[in-house]
């Protein structure tokens, strides 16, 4: 073993310093002393390389990947956006400079689609944070067999998306579904959920917020878990009761984690897709015969892959991006302020 | 001492990524490697094709057991079936992946509102299948879907759709109509519109909880399959909103709408697969390949209740083709499994099991539905009353974009009407708007 070391370092030392007599290298390393840190010598120029380079090897998967899958797309979408694309014929496509997004702004479809998104967005984001507050505040207490309950809250988060709408879709049907029995039930007319403006749209929300009330709950008791308990014993010997208590300590303190879980959730909300493709049934990507629950997603979808127009299809995917980096300029503008007033 | 062992993890580091890379390259190369014996025949060891199939929901060609029997006769080829269950999202992925050039399955299948626009835009990446068969086979309309103006076949016709009215024989009795199939079929033939009155009959004394059809829309698809022109022109030009065929399904459907006869249900969702299972609806316009759907949804409980009277008027209602892209690499046995798979023989075989019917008129003589169908059918002569109506259906022509238009038509213009109240003028606006937009006007 120590002989074929040995070997192996009297060749590195004969490559590094070719001039050198190799018997001298040799006897130099059997006493232990290390090569020379000479600037030129292979293995410290080996050992710069790798302190400069090997961070930049470490972290290039990520990039590699997400240059190939996001940003290239991207771009691509972009450059398909500025044409005529059908789906039949991509090889086919003419430039039309911004005509898809003039095309845009100028339809209700378009228009329809955006405010869907907004109205479904903050009827299943705010009573979902809300309840995930509460209920997190609730798993916060003592409980017996804590680990359960959190257990199942999790659960609909990770039902699948497909999954969780078919049952709905049988709880919504408006002939023989669940929930207009029971509305029979305490006397009242049975609701068209599919056709209803508001019904499709509150049906809708209701299988987000099924979905992700529990997931965010989770992160808020995380947070609420990391309070130092001084804090409320502190209050307590202020005269404050429970319910001051989450008032004025807990809100506070998750002040922070509040912003992350909406701004999350508002991305979610503007990118809404499966829950009303599924809910729709045969033909969901309409949104509903009178594109009553569309959403941006859906309409991109039912332009690109159902009608074929890629062109403007790409246009609305741009749309949506451009979106997106206005609310999060709002969001990082209201974050800052908070923290100014903290 | 620490210096060896950095060196031989390095050197177990350096092992592994070798033994990964050459573990890459052995697969690429025994990909190749699997496609050459097959040139010369096909007797090397382990050397087997894999064919692959691309179809959309339920083909019957698993089902009839036509694989394994195709694998028996060619023991050198394996066939292996790609499946999308619904049609929206099968078309737009084939498109991608044959102008890709690459990813097509060997055999693609095509739907009848989709065979325009492949016939139109993507011919030059299928095979020309005309001269590889016998096209006197085939029902001359179902060829001509699938042949291009300068005359190459895309694809070789599967199953064709010709109509009849199912109907519970229970129900009909309860609200005291006609049971009997010849009489009944006496009593609305020729006229769609004799159809709808018969089930304003029906509602005087409905059986509480049933309706007399599933949906408007069902009956609009029938009258329209029956038309000699649907939304374009046999040059191909749109003309959706002055076609007669149009306008008189239309009319019928608004009459269905507006008279309280529909269960107003949407088809292939699940509360309308429920519907076939509770019995709510008397009577569905039933394309062939209806019949095995009746058979697995509404299951036992509507054993010997279903029977079959022909439709007002021939009509056809959905069928599919299948192509060979050629981009597949092993067209030749591809063209040869395709071959099989249409012909007289084995589209009886599937009519047997799956009750799809053939487009080969050769195999009519033939046909014999199983035991169980003819049994939950009450005896009905399908055979006979299918294959009339298939024998004189009108050739239609299918715009490019056929699809978009019908269901702009059905899912809002009908739907609108059906299920929120609105006008038939309404619906009609409402449909003309959705139109617009998947024409780009």
């Amino acid at each position: 073993m120590s002989s074929s070391k040995q070997a192996l370092a009297h060749a590195a030392s004969a490559d590094a310093a070719p001039g050198d007599q190799p018997g001298a290298a040799g006897r130099a390393h059997g006493r232990g002393t290390p090569p020379p840190p000479g600037p030129d010598s292979w293995r410290s120029r080996l050992y710069r390389w790798d302190m400069k380079a090997s961070p930049y090897a470490f972290i290039a998967p990520f990039f590699i990947v997400f240059g190939a899958f996001s940003l290239v797309p991207l771009l691509y979408t972009a450059w398909y956006s500025l044409h005529n694309v059908q789906l039949a014929n991509l090889d086919g496509q003419t430039w039309t400079g911004l005509d898809n997004y003039q095309n845009l702004l100028s339809s209700d479809f378009f228009w329809n689609a955006l405010w869907n998104t907004c109205t479904i967005g903050v009827i299943s984001t705010v009573p979902q944070l809300l309840m995930a507050i509460g209920l997190a505040h609730l798993l916060n207490y003592k409980l017996r067999g804590s680990t359960v309950w959190r257990v199942v809250m999790l659960t609909p988060y990770a039902t699948s998306v497909a999954a969780a709408t078919l049952v709905f879709v049988l709880l919504y049907s408006w002939d023989g579904g669940m929930i207009n029995w029971l509305l029979e039930f305490v006397g009242i007319d049975p609701v068209n959920w599919r056709e209803s403006d508001w019904g499709s749209q509150f049906a809708v929300s209701s299988i987000v917020i099924w979905r992700w009330t529990g997931y965010n709950a989770l992160i808020y008791l995380a947070a609420m878990q990391a309070i130092p308990a001084d804090l409320y014993e502190s209050a307590a010997i202020d005269g404050a009761n429970r319910w001051q208590q989450f008032l004025h300590v807990t809100i506070p303190q998750l002040r922070p984690t509040i912003l992350f879980t909406v701004v999350v959730s508002t991305i979610g909300a503007t990118q809404l897709f499966g829950e009303p493709l599924l809910f729709g049934g045969v033909s969901g990507s309409k949104g509903g015969s009178e594109h009553q629950y569309q959403t941006l997603g859906l309409y991109m979808y039912d332009q690109g892959w159902i009608i074929g127009n890629l062109g403007k299809a790409s246009a609305i995917a741009w749309t949506m991006f451009l979106i997106l980096l206005i609310v999060a300029v709002i969001q990082l503008l209201v974050s800052r302020r908070l923290r100014k007033s903290q | 001492m620490r210096t060896s062992t950095r060196g031989s993890r390095r050197l177990v580091a350096l092992a592994a990524a070798a033994a990964l890379t050459t573990g890459l390259l052995a697969g690429c190369a025994e990909d190749s490697d699997d496609s050459s014996p097959n040139e010369g025949g096909g007797n090397g060891g382990g050397g087997k094709t894999t064919l692959t199939v691309g179809t959309f929901g339920t083909f019957g060609y698993k089902q009839a057991g036509l694989y394994d029997e195709y694998m028996k006769l060619h023991p050198d080829i394996s066939i292996k079936e790609n499946v999308t269950t619904r049609t929206d999202v099968y078309w737009p992925k084939v498109l991608t992946r044959l102008q890709a050039g690459s990813g097509a399955d060997d055999i693609q299948a095509i739907e009848i509102m989709n065979v325009t626009e492949a016939v139109q835009t993507q011919a030059d990446k299928f095979v020309d299948l005309g001269k590889e068969v016998d096209k006197s086979q085939w029902l001359g309309w179902k060829n001509a879907q699938a042949t291009t103006k300068d005359g190459k076949l895309i694809g070789l016709g599967t199953d064709v759709g010709p109509m009849a009215i199912c109907y519970r024989k229970d129900l009909f009795e309860k609200a005291g109509l006609e049971t009997d199939r010849t009489k009944l079929a006496a009593q609305w033939k020729g006229d769609w519109g004799k159809y709808v009155d018969l089930g304003k009959e029906y509602m005087k004394k409905a059986p509480s909880g049933t309706k007399f059809v599933d949906s408007a829309s069902s009956v609009y698809n029938a009258a329209l399959g029956g038309a000699a022109e649907r939304y374009y022109k046999d040059d191909g030009t749109v003309d959706w909103d002055k076609s007669q065929g149009v306008k008189n399904a239309w009319d019928v459907a608004m009459d269905v709408a507006t008279s309280d006869m529909s269960a107003k249900l949407k088809q292939f969702d699940k509360p309308w697969d429920q519907g076939y299972a509770n019995g709510t609806f008397a009577t569905v316009a039933c394309p062939a390949w209806m019949i095995g759907y009746i058979l697995e949804k509404s299951g036992d409980s509507g054993k010997g209740k279903w029977d079959v009277a022909a439709a007002p008027t021939a009509s056809n209602w959905g069928g599919s083709f299948i192509g060979v892209p050629t981009s597949g690499k092993h067209q030749k046995e591809a063209i040869a499994l395709a071959k099989w798979l249409t012909a007289p023989e084995q589209q009886a075989k599937v009519f047997a099991k799956q009750a799809s019917f053939p487009s080969t008129p050769s195999a009519y003589s033939t046909l014999k539905p199983a035991a169980a169908t003819t049994e939950y059918f009450s005896n009905a002569p399908i055979t006979q009353i299918f294959s009339d109506s298939a024998k004189t259906i009108p050739s239609q022509y299918f715009g490019i974009k056929d699809q978009a238009i019908n269901t702009a038509l059905t899912d809002i213009g009908i739907l609108q009407v059906e299920q929120k109240g609105k006008t038939p003028d309404q619906g009609w606006d409402a449909a003309s708007k959705e139109i617009k937009d998947v024409l780009g006007q």
